[in-house]
């Protein structure tokens, strides 16, 4: 049997994972909004393919965030303080991306729309890209000192090994975003999106490798976690060969899958490597925070388990209710809400 | 500045303009889940008009108040993280189950509720409206969950120097939520259903879609009046509940120094001098504060000086006297308000009845467009006096709000998103209102209308036949 703390180790890992699977292709498909659409329509149809679902999509994060502080509330204390100022920028990128889908086809002028689609491209851009620099952090290790306080500087936070991985984030998300495209739209778009998903497929290669082989020779991820790791690893290589492989024979669906479970495994490894830690001080590991030191009481722990295993089913089955809901495409033609 | 100022200013000024919107959320969905009720049942395509149209100023609303949540959620760890270590055992658990419970539902169906028109059934699509209404009404329940605790900590243990949670079930029976929350949720409920009636009483005054509003009117200003009434009866509640959990809140909320005597009288106003302890041109109303502490017309009511003194004997020297003057005064402003909204419900709802909108009213329809302010203002001077009264604690009785602050986050930085907050909110709330005003001026026929295909020959895309 897993303890509690795993289990909620586990459960904020899920939540994370479900996190940037779902809200990764919106993320990418409100990056793709600014070179994939030529035409207002074509933006309107990406926009309304996410429509339905970009809002529960970001309720993942704000949940991971809810079982952070529950379960662990030095954790949740330690690093949002900590990355203040990305998450501030994280903050405002999606205040103003979730107000665009809902304004930006209220009026129709072209400086309105011009201000809306910048809004949807950075809100699309900046959260993947600075959630991805401050997670590469926490494995690589910030300054966290005995109190459990962060006191990073800027060279802390973003350095070499955590831009790449911001930027791997990102390419990630858009990759994934245009296979969604492919599944959701017709004609030019969908063979546009496809287009470019699979040139993106090589860079998005690369920087895996890069990151992955970084991660090996300037994190300690792989003393305690090689096995699993290279396990995964190769399941992520097999995965995106078959990506690739879909991607030509137009399998747009088996394509979004495979990236998928890249994404899948890509966020999980990160977690899998952080086990049981939850937080690496750069400065000593006693001051490491751990699924033990970061945690709720035990009583605490097993009211949310109740509860999160009572809600569960019902939530992943309305929400999977929804996507059977509007698994049609969505073409310019039709009536277009956004 | 000083960084706890600072980050007092920051979440002051986020919550306040957060709750703007939720409450609007919570008393539209309701509302519009009532009219969409009317659609099945009765068939009528009118109230199906009703529900597109109020849809699309609830719909710009909602999405302002889900954006402006997010901070709401992530704010305690980056302000408050002493607070959050302190709490996050006890407090954490509302929070993760209001995302959990609550967020999951309303953005879900809300998503299939603006998209499922022509792709549910009717009895689904209305399925779809009463799970966000309920999901807004549930989110309500767990946040005031989380500030009860705040306001009566129970259900904890101090272990491993923290608060620890040792009886959930205590948490959410929290004698203080069980006043706090029909108060707030009716509240809700009024704001929505006086919005609703003041924009209808406008289009009236212009003579536009005057069945329409009507209608709008007419459901609006039952729902305002029901609401109104029973956020006093548990404002009510609440104040004598108050008078045992927080004396030195009621106590500010009444100016009260000294003894009250007995019978206590109700300080209508005064003038309050936080320095020397003591007030001039008070106007009081004899009998009446008796009553509202303890609903009868005998019964004295301690004084903040006498209270100091206690808190000092059991939390040692310090300074417990709320900010007096903000905290007398909202009180004052919130009860002001939510008493006029009675009357105005009452009246016109006595109009509507009578079928007398439209003439000879005009001041009574010009005052209704006004009177949407006052659930706003109430709202906001509740939600001050709940939270500047409850100084100088963030948990009462636990913590202390200078020692709840994050550590490691400088003046600077808080300052830095003080004012990019501020900023983008200012702007969110310009656009918002340049929207809202739009959608009213343009009217239900017209909004509706736009919805609708604009390729007629394209049949594809043209649902909407029937």
């Amino acid at each position: 049997m897993i303890s509690l703390n795993e289990l909620w180790f586990l459960l904020v890992a899920v939540l994370f994972v479900g996190f940037f699977f779902l809200e990764g292709f919106d993320f990418g498909v409100g990056m793709s909004t600014k070179f994939l659409a030529r035409t207002d329509g074509e933006r309107r149809v990406l926009i309304n393919s996410i429509g339905p679902f970009w809002d529960a999509n970001e309720v993942w994060l704000l949940t991971a965030g809810g079982a952070m502080f529950a379960a662990f509330p030095n954790w949740y204390a330690t690093m949002f303080s900590g990355y203040y100022l990305p998450l501030v920028v994280v903050l405002l990128a999606l205040i103003g991306r979730g107000v665009a889908f809902e304004f930006r086809g209220k009026v129709e002028t072209e400086r309105w729309k011009k201000t809306w689609d910048l809004a949807i491209f950075l809100g699309s851009l900046l959260p993947p890209f600075l959630l991805g620099v401050a997670f590469s952090g926490l494995i690589k290790g910030v300054p966290i000192d005995q109190n459990m306080e962060m006191n990073a500087g800027l060279f802390d936070m973003v350095n070499v090994y955590t831009l790449v991985g911001g930027v791997t984030v990102t390419m990630l998300c858009l990759v994934h975003g245009l296979f969604f495209t492919t599944l959701r739209t017709i004609g030019d778009l969908q063979a546009r999106a496809r287009k470019l998903a699979h040139k993106l497929l090589i860079p998005l290669a690369i920087l895996l490798v890069a990151f992955g082989t970084m991660t090996y020779f300037m994190t300690d991820v792989f003393e305690a976690h090689g096995g699993i790791l290279f396990a995964v690893a190769v399941l992520g290589v097999v995965a995106f060969v078959l990506a690739g492989a879909f991607t030509s024979k137009k399998k747009d669906g088996w394509a979004f899958g495979m990236t998928g479970t890249v994404i899948v495994l890509s966020i999980a490894s990160l977690f899998i490597g952080l086990f049981p830690r939850v937080m690496v001080s750069s400065i000593d590991k006693a001051f490491d925070l751990t699924i033990h030191n970061a945690a709720s009481g035990p009583y605490s722990l097993k009211v949310m388990t109740i509860v999160t295993l009572t809600l569960l089913p019902f939530v992943l089955g309305y929400q999977i209710w929804s996507y059977f809901v509007f698994h049609k495409r969505v073409h310019e033609k039709e009536h277009l809400e956004y | 500045m000083d960084t706890v100022i600072l980050s007092r200013i920051q979440f002051a000024s986020t919550t306040i303009f957060h709750y703007f919107f939720v409450p609007v959320s919570i008393g539209l969905a309701l509302l519009i889940a009532i009219m969409e009720t009317m659609y099945v049942v009765k068939g009528k395509e009118e109230y199906k008009k009703m529900a597109k149209f109020w849809g699309k100023l609830f719909l710009i609303n909602f999405a302002v108040g889900v954006v402006t949540g997010i901070i709401q959620e992530f704010q305690f760890g980056m302000n408050w993280s002493d607070y959050s270590r302190f709490v996050g055992d006890v407090f954490g658990a509302p929070l993760a189950i209001e995302a959990l419970l609550a967020f999951f539902m309303e953005s879900t169906f809300i998503g299939l509720w603006i998209f499922g028109w022509e792709r549910l059934s009717k009895k689904l699509h209305l399925l779809c409206i009463w799970l966000v209404a309920f999901g807004t009404t549930m989110s309500a329940f767990w946040i005031l969950a989380a500030n009860s605790f705040m306001q009566r900590p129970v259900g904890f243990t101090i272990n491993n120097g923290r608060a620890e949670m040792n009886d959930f079930f205590a948490l959410i029976t929290n004698g203080q939520l069980l006043v706090e929350f029909p108060h707030t949720i009716f509240a809700a409920f009024a704001t929505g259903a006086f919005l609703i009636t003041g924009i209808s009483a406008y289009k009236l005054l212009k003579k536009q879609d005057t069945e329409f509003f009507k209608k709008s009117f007419h459901l609006g200003v039952i729902v305002a009046l029901i609401s109104s009434i029973l956020v006093a009866v548990f404002g009510h509640q609440q104040a004598q509940y108050l008078v045992h959990t927080q004396p030195m809140k009621m106590a500010a909320a009444e100016g009260l120094w000294g003894e009250s005597g007995d019978p206590a009288p109700w300080t209508v106003f005064a003038a309050i001098d936080p320095e020397k302890k003591e007030n001039s041109m008070e106007f009081k109303v004899p009998y009446l504060l008796s009553f509202l502490s303890y609903s009868k017309f005998s019964g004295e009511v301690k004084g903040m000086n006498e209270i100091q003194a206690e808190y000092e004997q059991t939390y040692g020297p310090g300074n417990y006297i709320p900010p007096v003057r903000t905290t007398f005064w909202s009180f004052r402003i919130m009860v002001a308000a939510g008493t006029l909204m009675i009357l105005l419900a009452m009246y016109g709802l006595y109009l509507s009845y009578r079928k007398k909108l439209d003439n000879k009213n005009t001041w009574f329809m010009r005052f209704m467009l006004f009177a949407i302010s006052l659930p706003f203002i109430a709202n906001t001077t509740g939600w001050i006096m709940t939270e500047f009264g409850r100084q100088p604690w963030t948990v009462f009785g636990l913590m202390r709000t200078e020692d709840s602050i994050s550590p490691s986050v400088s003046g600077g930085e808080v300052l830095f998103s003080l004012i990019t907050f501020s900023t983008i909110y200012t702007i969110l709330g310009i656009v918002m209102v340049y929207l809202f005003v739009r959608v009213i001026k343009k009217g239900p026929n017209e909004t509706v209308k736009a919805a609708h295909s604009n390729d007629p020959f394209d049949r594809e895309g043209h649902h909407d036949f029937s």
